[in-house]
């Protein structure tokens, strides 16, 4: 039984008389800009905020993943932290082990590790469905990260792995932060691309023919298995870079960053921001580490205990996954749709 | 040879948590087709509520008795408030609801009783190769596992919970109260669900005590078929037992991995679990 | 006595059911006939209270059932057998007919209406411990009836219970249905598109097409009616 999800609208494109840039070229064009921005944004605040600048980068694309796979192939997924904790450890280990290989390598490598996973992870959950592959990936969510006490030699046991980068090269007068921020995304945006690519082309419409109807689309000649594979591992290599990044921003890859709760905050950032939505993924990622930030501050403000204080993002993001499901289905960037749906109808009222 | 005895016997009271807790998911899943990723976090609350009347009163079985209660409660108030209304949504619908629900439950849990762990009782002394409480642990899944079988193949009440859940249309124009019985069901088998925390807990409580136990009670119910409740208390057992052995000869940190490993393999060869039934749709 | 004022069912924005309107009298065979997707089967669905009505009221025994909850219209004496019978195929034989009169409280009666419906079809003692899933068509139909009047029903409203059935099933059990008649007044609404074998038992006859009431006669004038034979009941 193929999971069914509220699909968000199908955006028909009218034909267009003049021509126009090809859509790579246009994605790589916005994802400069989109840089512009960000780089701006970081000479303009303060290096804490440029730390959450960076923490939505790496979220970005870790949703960006999950909402792939999950929205747009309907495979239920509790397990995208296992993802991120693979290419964490990537990163460190190579880091530590393999010095001489340059930042960008390991970042790869962690992406490409996670794609391995990915593969692995999705060839296994080819024919589980809905609430099966619920349960196995929640599986892998919980066991992945136990490994780490099994080999703690290689792992660096509870305590995990830390390391340090130099990535800035001498001569660029910026704060190693700052730096790092632009790093993370860079390689964000370029993953983004890809991925933007991927879900507005054909593999992009094989996927969501695979969600509604499993069973029409194999009708249809689209391969459903190796679709669905496809889907585990562009999500996987996200997670993975996403892991990756996050190591290389924090100097440190560890068991307790990794925990079943991070899979279903990531599911809730989708939900949030729009089961299958790439913009989604950015509402997402911002209220991650937004509502984190607030809980934080709403701690100290009202002098909330650690306990509360501790405990407070997650009991968030369990009210926004069940307030969302219930009242706004399609999250945030559904609203948007809706709002500007309405504008466009008013719009048209007013002409007639 | 030792080791493998004791590993066995070790294996048995653990899969009688793992049945009971995999009864749980099954009874709700037959009941409304959802499976309720909340329950470890119903059970966890009954746990802590038992953990608080047991500290107060000093009498352990007077929290067992309030955490089966406050489960059932807690069962129902679910089914009322967040599943009903989902009903007609998508399956996915209902996952990220009871997902929600845990993800908000384990947080109020750490927010009210801390994160640390605190002592918990066994029920009996807990001490020997196969001790009295783990023959009670045993004991008392198999009599609940009884008791709910009998309910629903004997019984007038059973009779109807099957209907609504296998054609609940068809068992509305014969006069059943369909809603009224599923509600039933999730109450039931939150109260199951409970007593598993309860006997799963001991001897620390924290908020993810319950995790590993429920990615393997879920196991015993997929393999035993989702909607099997025999087949997932004899799938329980036999988890418990095989994942002692993981334990004993490669380690405690490769049990959820092989646990996982064991659900892929089995939903791949048979994608309904070993004994379910499976609904086709050939074209 | 049914009384149908009026009644408007609409599935979003297809109309089902536009301004139809019956009455049938206590103890009477009602045929209701008229192709595929004249409303026939919504028309039941709502008397039983699975479809929920735009407009109109069906009165029965003198109590409104027009929105009253399924159950509780079942309760009120109103039995459905949908198209197929509707057997639970999970459940056994006897567990289906014991469903039927569960909400009654007296117990002893229940076991007497069970011993009624296996002495009327022999068919399903024999099978009474097998899943209901192991039966033929023409068996689950005599056990969706069976399972119907376990509850001593004043209406019973029957779709199409002579889908695909051999003739002589269907015989039988239009045979048990006028016996039935005849000893306990049991008003029956009988949905059926093979218009000859309903028309054989009714009393009166409605012809429903496109949601509408486009003629209602005596069973005899129907059946003698040509034009209306050819032009909806495609003989």
């Amino acid at each position: 039984m193929s999971v069914r999800t509220e699909s968000p609208e199908t955006r028909v494109e009218p034909a267009r008389k003049r021509r126009t840039l090809p859509p790579l070229l246009v994605h790589v064009l916005a994802a400069a800009g989109a840089l512009a921005v960000v780089v701006a944004l970081t000479l303009v605040t303060d290096e804490f905020t440029n730390l959450r600048i960076a923490t939505i980068g790496y979220y970005l694309i870790a949703v960006a993943g999950l909402t792939l796979l999950t929205g747009l192939t309907g495979q239920v997924s509790l397990g995208h932290g296992a993802f991120m904790f693979i290419g964490a450890y990537t990163v460190a280990l190579l880091v530590r082990r393999v010095p001489s290989f340059p930042l960008w390598a390991d970042l790869l490598l962690a992406s490409a590790a996670g794609g391995l996973a990915g593969l692995l992870a999705g060839a296994a959950a080819a024919r589980l469905r809905g609430p099966y592959l619920a349960g196995a990936t929640l599986a892998l969510a919980v066991g992945l990260p136990a490994l780490t006490r099994k080999f703690p030699d290689f792992l660096g046991g509870s305590n995990g792995i830390d390391f340090t980068v130099h990535s800035r090269p001498a001569g660029i007068g910026v704060p190693e932060l700052r730096w790092q921020t632009w790093i993370v995304w860079l390689s964000v945006l370029l993953a983004l691309v890809l991925v933007v690519n991927i879900v507005r082309g054909r593999l992009g419409r094989d996927f969501r023919a695979v969600r509604d109807d499993e069973v029409a689309a194999a009708l249809s000649g689209i391969a459903v298995g190796r679709t669905k594979i496809l889907a585990f591992l562009v999500s996987a290599v996200c997670g993975g870079l996403a892991g990756g990044l996050q190591a290389f921003l924090l100097g440190t890859a560890a068991p307790g960053s990794f925990t079943p709760a991070l899979s279903l905050s990531l599911l809730a950032a989708v939900v949030l921001g729009g089961l299958g939505s790439l913009w989604g993924a950015l509402w997402g990622a911002v209220a991650l580490v937004y509502f984190q930030a607030w809980s934080e501050d709403l701690a100290d403000v009202l002098h909330l205990n650690t306990d509360v204080a501790n405990n407070l993002p997650l009991a968030v993001y369990g009210v926004i996954l069940i307030v969302v499901v219930l009242a706004f289905p399609r999250g945030i960037q559904g609203g948007f749709h809706r709002l500007g749906a309405h504008l466009k109808s008013i719009r048209r009222g007013g002409k007639a | 040879m030792q080791d493998f005895f004791d590993l066995t016997l070790g294996g048995i009271s653990a899969g009688a948590v793992y049945a009971a807790l995999g009864l749980a998911l099954v009874i709700i899943y037959r009941a409304t087709r959802v499976v309720n990723f909340a329950q470890p976090a119903l059970a966890l609350i009954s746990t802590y509520l038992a953990y608080s009347v047991t500290k107060a009163t000093g009498s352990y079985w007077l929290g067992f008795a309030v955490a089966i209660v406050a489960g059932t409660v807690l069962g129902v108030a679910t089914e009322r408030l967040l599943v009903r209304p989902l009903r007609h949504r998508s399956e996915l619908s209902s996952i990220i609801v009871t997902l929600g629900l845990l993800l908000v439950l384990q947080a109020v849990a750490g927010m009210i009783w801390s994160n640390e762990p605190l002592a918990f009782p066994y029920a009996f002394d807990f001490r020997g190769r196969f001790s009295a409480n783990d023959l009670f642990v045993v004991l008392v899944v198999l009599a609940i596992a009884g008791l709910v079988l009998v309910l629903f193949k004997y019984t007038p009440l059973g009779l109807r919970m099957r209907a609504a859940a296998f054609a609940p249309e068809v068992a509305r124009t014969l006069g059943v109260r369909v809603g009224l019985m599923l509600t039933a069901g999730w109450g039931l088998a939150a109260a199951v669900g409970s007593l598993a925390g309860l006997l799963a807990t001991p001897p620390f409580l924290f908020p993810n005590v319950l995790d590993g136990v429920f990615v393997y009670a879920l196991t015993a119910a997929v393999l035993g078929g989702l909607d099997n409740p025999l087949g997932t208390i004899a799938g329980g057992f036999v988890l418990g037992v095989g994942l002692s052995y993981v334990s004993g000869y490669f380690g405690p940190e490769m049990v959820t991995i092989a646990a996982l490993a064991i659900l892929v393999i089995v939903l791949t060869l048979r994608p309904s679990g070993l004994f379910g039934r499976a609904k086709v749709r050939r074209v | 006595m049914l009384e149908i004022e009026d009644l408007s069912v609409a599935y979003g924005a297809v109309r089902a059911l536009d301004g139809v309107g019956i009455t049938v009298e206590r103890g009477g065979i009602t045929a209701v006939l008229g192709a595929n997707g004249a409303g026939k089967t919504t028309l039941l669905r709502t008397i039983s209270g699975l479809q929920p009505a735009r407009g109109g009221r069906i009165t029965w025994d003198g109590t409104e059932l027009t929105g009253r909850a399924p159950d509780r219209i079942a309760r009120g004496g109103v039995a459905h057998v949908p198209e197929g019978g509707g057997v639970i195929t999970e459940l056994t034989v006897d567990e289906n007919l014991r469903l039927g009169a569960l909400w009654r409280r007296d117990r002893a009666d229940r076991a007497a209406a069970r011993r009624e419906m296996y002495e009327l079809f022999p068919a399903l003692e024999e099978r009474s411990a097998k899943p209901a899933s192991t039966l033929s068509g023409g068996e689950r139909q005599m056990l969706a009836i069976g399972r119907a009047l376990m509850s001593r029903p004043g209406l019973l409203l029957l779709d199409e219970p002579s889908l695909g059935l051999a003739p002589l099933i269907t015989a039988r059990i239009m045979g048990i249905l006028r016996d039935l008649r005849a000893s306990t007044g049991l008003t029956v609404v009988l949905v059926e598109q093979n218009a000859h074998s309903a028309l054989s038992i009714a009393d009166r006859g409605y012809v429903l097409a496109l949601g509408r009431v486009v003629a209602v006669d005596t069973a005899a004038e129907l059946l003698a009616d040509d034009g209306l034979r050819h032009a909806y009941l495609g003989f």
